[in-house]
């Protein structure tokens, strides 16, 4: 009762008089409600519940208290209404989920390296090469993230492959595969339940049936607190509902059919066009940066260096435009053209990192050849050097141990390392390209027309280019993108969340700021889906799609020889056998060992299929079910209506009415009618006794149904009338 | 927030908590909003909990400010007998639906409520009207045409007047939003 008393829709007063009462009952007779012997155990069992409650009240509390931003949400929500702030949110959400997997990879990666395992200059993985030292600290090189920085715990070629580290005896290899696993299974489970959570709301998806009571009830958005917000909300409110009764009431006049198929067609003509030229720049820029790999760094100015990730983000950038300038050949709805420039943006963006993979597994193969020669190179090598050394023992029979200086070893291309700072490089580029496109398409362009429109020709603001709105399905698209590339680096580069944080971090502040002062809110909204879930039907999608490459390159390639933690094995999850061997007890590892057998294996598919197949079923005739309970409702309802409409009539003509004299009866039909309101006087009154006392049934003249009959007496006149009448 | 005199008590602020659905710091947050709405020499504790703030101040905080239905929510959650004012209860209640947490049930009542201009019970045609040119704006050219309006509120009975008498009832109306995705995320105001 207590609990439920805040769901009751009654005035604070009634509340408080309700709580106070049952609160007082339960007090006084805490002690009568348990019995005998049990009384104390009871007393204490209703004291822990008491304090488990207010425990759990404070940590809500608490809970509420730790969500950052709120207040910056909060003015976004009261100047943009709720579509711009849902944009926030998920930024918000995406900020938690980084913070998870940051603080598995920092905890359990990157601080048992850098605390237990062998500093730096102690190996030759861990040192700069002889030929590098030079210029390691310099800037341009560390904004590569070569030099110093590529020998750092920030990036796989680091680690050691020793299997226990410290006094702790920390397992580093096995953890790092497991953090990597758990990684993308965390990312997995979270995604899932934000989507379950928003299947309830969607409510069984009556598309079509409430069209027109939710654009009444539900399209005011009690979040809006600024006028100019609330004006346009006005605006978009009455067009929407002009639209739909001009729908409704109209059919659509195709004015030339075949020209709008031949402009749609020569649309997605061209939208296939670009998608194909941007894969195909991405794919020669790659390669280029690839030979620019090979030249000596100080002969390539700032582009080149940089020329790969800038390409991504300039075509991340552009072709929307583009976009968006084909579709004014096709003359959609707008919220139908909405979707296909979703859908177009989602193409390119996930044909770009696709392109961009492949080049890079090309570079991987390449790398994997080289390292053979490399490897035969330092076998030579090493005979070499062995040899100068008994030659130079050979005159002093007491000399020097043998040693060679970490940074002299020859080192093989290590493609893990490499393709975890191919990774950084693109989200630091793109985090950049972002900001200034920001600061330069909608911080400039706002000052151009504030500051300019005094002096020109036409209103700046109301007609070209005026402010900017706030685009939130490419944002959202974005963020989604740069998320796809932090689950398919960070395997190679432990170091990749971390950044992903600071990225959020300093993206949360600046676009708040950026919205409010730079943006205008939409003068139509339209929303990209019912609930979130479209957004996030897109984030499932992608991460599914980031983890298929790395589970790959896991799965299939040999590990380098010389750098991180998989060295000297020959594929990576060889480390889950080796510490099955080695740290359980024998009879678990054969435990295990039967557990993968293929056939137990394929056993275990087939009965989730078939576990899903069921579900579906129960799924559909649940629906089913529900759909005929509501048509049962419907046909119960007007039923009942029906039944007491007639019951209330009845009773009150058999209030006021005399027995029927049959001499009205037998009058000709003619005369019948001339009576005044004649089709509405009854002509015979049948009492009929049922199990639920008298029920009046009645009929008229004509069978003219009797829903003239208002709810309640008929009025005394027509009482008497009809009295006078019978 | 100053000395003890304009601090809640605990147990008041449990009661709170267990009567709304709002966290303690959007109720301590409540009562600060509302007592600087008081007249400066009633701003302390107990004169807060007992005095009446009239519908032109509540009126003026930005939260309501742009909302055409201002008015109503002031009237539905009023328990003066004039209707014309609101206490601090009363202030707790409005925010306590229109929270985050509170239950779908709860907001569509109140919703009912709000939308039921002549507080008979149903929303009949006349509701609805008044209804659809609160939601199209003040001006003249923004308003709908009558043939307009007639065809919107037909299409709107068609759809969920599931008993055929000519209005809507409080069962019908939470069938329908019960349906609606959208209802729940915007029914809401935050201070």
């Amino acid at each position: 009762m207590i609990a439920n008393v805040k769901c009751k829709p009654w005035k604070m007063e009634k509340k408080i008089e309700v709580l106070r009462e049952a609160k007082k009952f339960v007090s006084e007779n805490e002690g009568a409600l348990g019995k005998g012997k049990g009384k104390r155990w009871f007393a204490f069992k209703m004291m822990m519940s008491k304090k488990w409650a207010k425990f759990l009240r404070d940590f809500e509390n608490f809970k509420a208290a730790c969500v950052p931003w709120e207040n910056k949400i909060k003015a976004i929500e009261s100047q943009f209404g709720s579509s711009v702030a849902s944009y926030f949110l998920f930024l918000r959400w995406m900020y938690g989920v980084n913070m998870v997997l940051f603080i598995l990879t920092f905890s359990l990666i990157m601080l048992p390296e850098y605390l237990w395992g062998l500093p730096y200059g102690s190996l030759p993985r861990k040192t700069v090469p002889r030929a590098e030292e030079a210029s390691a600290a310099n800037f341009g090189v560390l904004y590569d993230f070569n030099g110093l920085a590529q020998y750092s715990v920030l990036f796989y070629g680091y680690y050691d492959n020793k299997r226990t580290i410290g006094w702790l005896n920390f397992r580093l290899p096995l953890s790092y595969f497991l953090v990597g696993i758990m990684c993308i299974g965390y990312s997995f489970v979270v995604v899932l339940k934000a989507m379950t959570k928003n299947i309830g709301d969607d409510g069984g998806g009556d598309d079509n049936t409430f069209n027109f009571s939710w654009k009444v009830f539900c399209s005011w958005d009690y979040l809006i607190g600024n006028p100019e917000t609330a004006d346009n909300k006005f605006n978009s409110i009455t067009m929407n509902f002009k639209e739909a009764i001009t729908e409704e009431r109209a059919a659509q006049v195709e004015e030339n059919v075949h020209l709008i198929r031949f402009l749609r067609f020569l649309a997605n003509f061209f939208v296939f066009l670009t998608l194909g030229a941007s894969g195909y720049l991405i794919f020669w820029a790659v390669k280029r940066s690839q030979e620019f790999a090979q030249q000596d760094p100080d002969t390539l100015g700032w582009w080149e260096k940089n020329e790969m990730n800038m390409v991504m983000s300039l075509l991340g950038m552009f072709c929307p435009t583009l976009f968006d300038l084909f579709a004014e050949l096709e003359d959609y709805h707008p919220l139908i053209a909405l979707k296909w420039l979703l859908g177009r943006i989602f193409a390119l963006l996930l044909g770009n990192l696709y392109v961009f993979i492949l080049a890079l597994m090309d570079e991987i193969n390449n790398k994997i050849e080289e390292e053979k020669h490399v490897k035969a190179n330092i076998t030579l090598w090493e005979a070499n050097m062995i040899k100068a050394y008994n030659a130079s023992l050979s005159g002093n029979t007491t000399g020097p141990p043998f040693f060679v200086h970490p940074a002299d070893v020859p080192r093989g291309p290590c493609w893990e390392t490499m393709v975890g700072q191919e990774f950084v490089r693109l989200t630091v580029s793109d985090v950049l390209t972002t900001y200034v496109t920001i600061l330069i398409g909608d911080f400039l362009r706002a000052c151009f027309v504030r500051f300019c429109n005094y002096c020109w020709c036409w209103d700046l603001e109301y007609g070209y280019p005026s402010y900017t709105e706030f685009d939130i399905s490419g944002n959202v698209l974005a963020l989604i993108f740069n998320q796809g590339m932090i689950w398919m680096g960070s395997f190679f580069a432990p170091s990749l969340p971390g950044i992903n944080i600071l990225r959020l971090h300093t993206s949360m502040y600046f676009q708040c700021w950026a919205v409010m002062c730079c943006n205008v809110p939409e003068a139509r909204v339209f929303k990209a889906s019912r609930s979130n879930n479209f957004y996030l039907g897109m984030l499932l999608l992608i991460l599914f799609l980031s983890t298929m490459p790395v589970l790959y390159m896991i799965v299939s390639l040999p590990p380098s020889f010389d750098c991180g933690p998989f060295s000297g094995k020959n594929r990576m999850f060889e480390v889950i056998g080796e510490t099955l061997e080695n740290d359980f007890p024998s009879w678990m590892a054969k435990i295990l060992r039967q557990l993968s057998n293929p056939g137990l294996v394929i056993a275990v598919v087939l009965v989730m299929a078939l576990t899903i197949y069921y579900l579906n079923a129960t799924a559909k005739g649940q629906k089913a079910a529900n759909l005929d309970l509501k048509k049962k409702m419907k046909m119960q309802a007007l039923e009942n209506k029906m039944r007491n409409k007639k019951m209330a009539a009845a009773r009150a003509e058999c209030r006021s009415l005399q027995p029927v004299d049959s001499n009205f009866l037998s009058l000709p039909e003619d005369q019948k009618s001339s009576f005044p309101s004649s089709s509405k006087v009854m002509t015979h009154v049948k009492f009929q006794r049922t199990s639920f006392g008298e029920q009046l049934l009645c009929s008229t003249l004509d069978g003219i149904p009797d829903v003239f009959i208002n709810e309640g007496c008929l009025s005394p006149p027509r009482a008497r009338k009809i009295s006078m009448l019978l | 927030m100053g000395g003890s005199g304009s601090r809640l008590s605990k147990e008041l602020l449990a009661e709170y908590q267990d009567l709304t659905f709002l966290t303690k710091q959007e109720i301590v947050q409540a009562h600060r909003r509302f007592s600087e709405l008081l007249p400066r020499d009633k701003q302390n504790v107990e004169d807060s909990l007992r005095e009446r703030v009239s519908f032109e101040d509540i009126l003026s905080i930005p939260e309501l400010k742009a909302n055409p239905f201002k008015e109503r929510i002031c009237k539905v959650f009023s328990t003066a007998p004039s209707r014309d004012s609101l206490s601090f209860e009363d202030f707790l209640d409005l925010l306590s639906v229109f929270s985050d947490t509170a239950t779908p049930d709860i907001k569509s009542h109140y919703a009912f409520r709000i939308f039921d201009f002549d507080d008979d019970g149903t929303l009949d045609r006349e509701d609805l009207c008044r209804l659809v040119n609160c939601l199209t704006g003040e001006g003249e050219d923004t308003q709908l045409s009558a043939s307009e309006m007639k065809q919107l509120i037909d299409n709107i009975l068609e759809e969920s007047d599931i008993d055929r008498d000519g209005t809507i009832n409080l069962s019908e109306f939470q069938h329908v939003i019960s349906r609606s995705p959208d209802f729940v995320s915007s029914f809401k105001i935050v201070l």
